[in-house]
């Protein structure tokens, strides 16, 4: 094939254009800076939240840009896929060359590249040239995969080579990208992420979407038996850990406690701990006594809410209407309360606010009675992350090949080395020189080690091995 | 002594070094040069006591964890693994004028932690969500990267001003050659570039596990990525189209601001990490 960059035919154009390293830079700066955006600009909030943050016309620009939500936006996607277009176009440019390279079977070398070479390192042996042979060629075949010798008029030339696959390196780090946006698609398209809240004791078999909001149904049913939290003495949470169990048709089939970092795993779905929170009370006990202490009045009853207690002796009645996470009192915020109404023997009802803080609260009220919550049942639902994905497997194959390829693109490089033997009169001259395809300074210090073991080969009191 | 204390005076250690490097090159005198080396080598050995023993004390406080999850045990880290590497390119390369550029670094991060009012050195207990073992690799792979990338950056100021050497006398002279300082940079960048690759994907792998996501594109993540798309551009532009010296060492500068704003600056932004957040 014929490659022209003034080509008439816009099939090669196109492929011109995207077999081109300049677009890459282009494509890598531009996501570079494009991702920021996303970074300062909070994603996927309510509308209101960005009128109020950002005004009214900013607002429509911004939306118009898709910039909150715009790691899923058209244009960043179309740049993913662009920059994914140019892996390949520019691997499949390069790779026939490449391969080229690597699959010789006999590789040739040029002498005189070596000879030119700035760094090769020349010393002197009063040995002859056969003899040195025969110590350095064990010695270069061990180092080097692959090693020849070949006979000059004027001595001899020792190859030695090694890692001539390793320019593949690049290609290897390419494929895993495609192995990553692969692996991300399958996972687009076949997986799904939701949430789910289940109070303690029940059971549900539908979550709700993250991105959509919509309910997905699940083929089992997960119950929630307990939930815990634990605290450090600092107050810190220590641990969250839900037990769950998984029912088919109303059989349990598998039973597992989860903590954050330990998720359950059925049928490839992922169950995770997400969150919690605590739950209105149903069943409380209720302590009421009479603000005149000696009277030592005092009743304690077991109840519900909305359903009333009677005081003995007529005195008037008490029901919990309500329990609330976040009560408010004169405009502040006094945390997890029940609500209820008390309705005396003589008189107008009255609301009680029983903050589950502060127990001697509705002494505040100056009744005749001072109503308290001496006990109540806490309950606790526990929020689960739900995912499947199947593209991970993929994903993570993306990983291993990645982490291999960039290691072998960076670290493991293509050396040569190539030692000339020369008769000089009964002793002989020795050149060693070695080139790499990268990290240059490194191969020409490994080049100044070899020579100097070979010098100490090269001593005619050394063993010739 | 309990770790903090050792870290205190490992931090003034640090900064005789600096100063002796930075001596040594301004004056033109070797010999404080080789006192420096030995000074760091002394710091060294006092930062990974102090690493260590934190480690120790954490079990014999009964919490029990690598020493890896704060800003402080960030920062401990992180200069540990500049000034190791740095005392490992000092050995193969012979010469210690990079010194003045790499282990002033190396002290900031330390003094920062020890010495920054707003950074508490206490042994905290994890949070749930950082009981894990990938916590280890994910953090000591992401901090190598870092550290290779801030000495590639040390190194890359270096080509910039060795590049304006004009007279004979110039202490710039004494820099290495400029070829030197250009691939050693690259070769930085490139260890550089697979620590932060693996250490982005052991976080992946971490978060899948976790939350059952590899990516949530979380501002930490994020800007690790324009990290690893930064270095790429480099990569990319060096390889493939023989971008050298001033070009590469900017990049390489550009690279290092991604990294600071990827460590410190998304505690700006809201997210999930909280190894660079102060407290």
């Amino acid at each position: 094939m014929v490659k022209n960059e003034t080509s008439p035919d816009p099939k090669n154009r196109i492929w011109m254009f995207f077999a081109s390293v300049k677009l890459t830079v282009v494509l890598l700066l531009t996501l570079a800076v494009t991702s920021i955006i996303g970074t300062v600009i909070p994603q996927n909030e309510s509308p209101a939240a960005y009128v109020n943050a950002y005004g009214e016309n900013l607002y429509r620009i911004f939306s118009v840009l898709n910039f909150f939500d715009m790691y899923r936006s058209w244009w960043f996607q179309l740049l993913i896929i662009f920059l994914t277009i140019n892996v390949v176009v520019c691997s499949l440019e390069r790779l026939p060359k490449t391969w080229k390279i690597v699959s010789v079977k006999v590789p040739p070398f040029n002498a005189d590249r070596f000879r030119d070479d700035n760094s090769k390192v020349d010393f002197q042996s009063q040995r002859s040239v056969q003899t040195l042979r025969q110590a350095f060629e064990p010695f270069i075949c061990k180092k080097f995969s692959y090693c020849r010798v070949e006979e000059t008029d004027k001595g001899v030339l020792l190859f030695g080579e090694k890692g001539r696959w390793t320019r593949l390196g690049a290609y290897i780090v390419h494929m895993s990208i495609i192995f990553l946006l692969v692996g991300a698609l399958i996972g687009s398209i076949y997986g799904f992420e939701g949430f789910v809240n289940i109070p303690e004791g029940q059971t549900v078999n539908q979550i709700r979407l993250r991105n959509s909001n919509e309910i997905y149904p699940l083929d089992f049913d997960i119950r929630c038996d307990r939930f815990s939290v634990s605290f450090y003495e600092t107050g810190t949470p220590k641990e969250y850990r839900s037990a769950l169990t998984i029912l088919e048709e109303g059989k349990p089939v598998l039973q597992k406690d989860i903590i954050v970092n330990d998720p359950l795993s059925y049928k490839g779905i992922n169950i995770f701990q997400s969150s919690y929170g605590s739950l209105p009370s149903e069943s409380l006990t209720l302590s009421i006594s009479s603000r005149e202490a000696q009277s030592g009045f005092n009743f304690v009853k077991e109840t519900k809410i909305g359903e009333p207690v009677e005081l003995p002796g007529g005195n008037g009645s008490v029901v919990i209407q309500d329990y609330t996470n976040s009560a408010q009192f004169g405009g502040r915020s006094i945390g997890e309360a029940f609500i209820g109404v008390f309705t005396p023997k003589e008189g107008e009802p009255v609301q009680v606010i029983l903050p589950l803080r502060f127990p001697n609260f509705d002494r505040m009220r100056q009744g005749e009675f001072i109503i308290a919550i001496q006990d109540y049942e806490k309950k606790f639902y526990t929020g689960l992350q739900v995912a499947y994905d199947p593209g991970v497997p993929v994903v993570y194959l993306g990983f291993i090949v990645m982490i291999l390829g960039c290691f072998i693109t960076f670290f493991i490089s293509h050396q040569r080395i190539c030692i000339e033997v020369i008769r000089a009169g009964n002793s002989s001259r020795v050149m060693v020189a070695g080139t790499a395809n990268k990290n240059k300074l490194g191969m020409q210090q490994k080049i100044k080690r070899i020579s100097e073991k070979l010098q100490g080969m090269s001593q005619v009191n050394s063993p010739t091995t | 002594m309990n770790s903090s204390g050792i870290l205190s005076i490992t931090t003034f250690v640090y900064a005789t070094a600096a100063f002796l490097y930075i001596f040594s090159l301004v004056f033109k005198k070797d010999f404080p040069g080789k006192v420096a080396t030995w000074v760091a080598s002394v710091g060294l050995a006092g930062n990974i006591s102090g690493f260590i023993l934190r480690w120790i004390e954490s079990y014999q406080m009964g919490i029990g964890r690598a020493p890896l999850s704060n800003l402080y045990e960030s920062l401990v880290f992180f200069a540990l693994t500049i000034a190791l590497i740095y005392l490992v390119i000092e050995q193969k390369y012979r010469n210690r004028t990079m010194g003045a550029f790499a282990f002033p670094l190396a002290f900031l991060a330390l003094a920062y932690a020890s010495l920054s009012p707003n950074i508490s050195d206490r042994i905290q207990p994890l949070v749930p969500a950082l009981k894990s073992n990938w916590l280890i690799i994910h953090v000591v792979t992401c901090f190598i990267g870092y550290a290779a990338f801030t000495i590639a950056f040390g190194l890359s100021i270096m080509f910039i001003l060795r590049q304006r050497a004009k007279t004979e006398g110039s202490i710039l002279k004494r820099f290495p050659a400029p070829r030197v300082l250009d691939e050693l940079t690259y070769q930085l960048i490139v260890l550089g570039f697979l620590f932060l690759s693996i250490g982005i994907i052991s976080g992946a792998v971490w978060a899948n596990s976790a939350w059952g996501r590899y990516w949530g594109w979380d501002p930490k993540e994020t800007w690790s990525l324009i990290t690893w798309f930064v270095y790429s551009t480099l990569i990319h532009a060096r390889m493939m189209r023989g971008w050298h010296g001033k070009r590469i060492a900017w990049l390489s500068i550009v690279g290092f601001m991604a990294v600071m704003f990827t460590y410190f600056g998304v505690n700006l932004l809201p997210g999930l990490h909280s190894y660079g957040a102060t407290g």
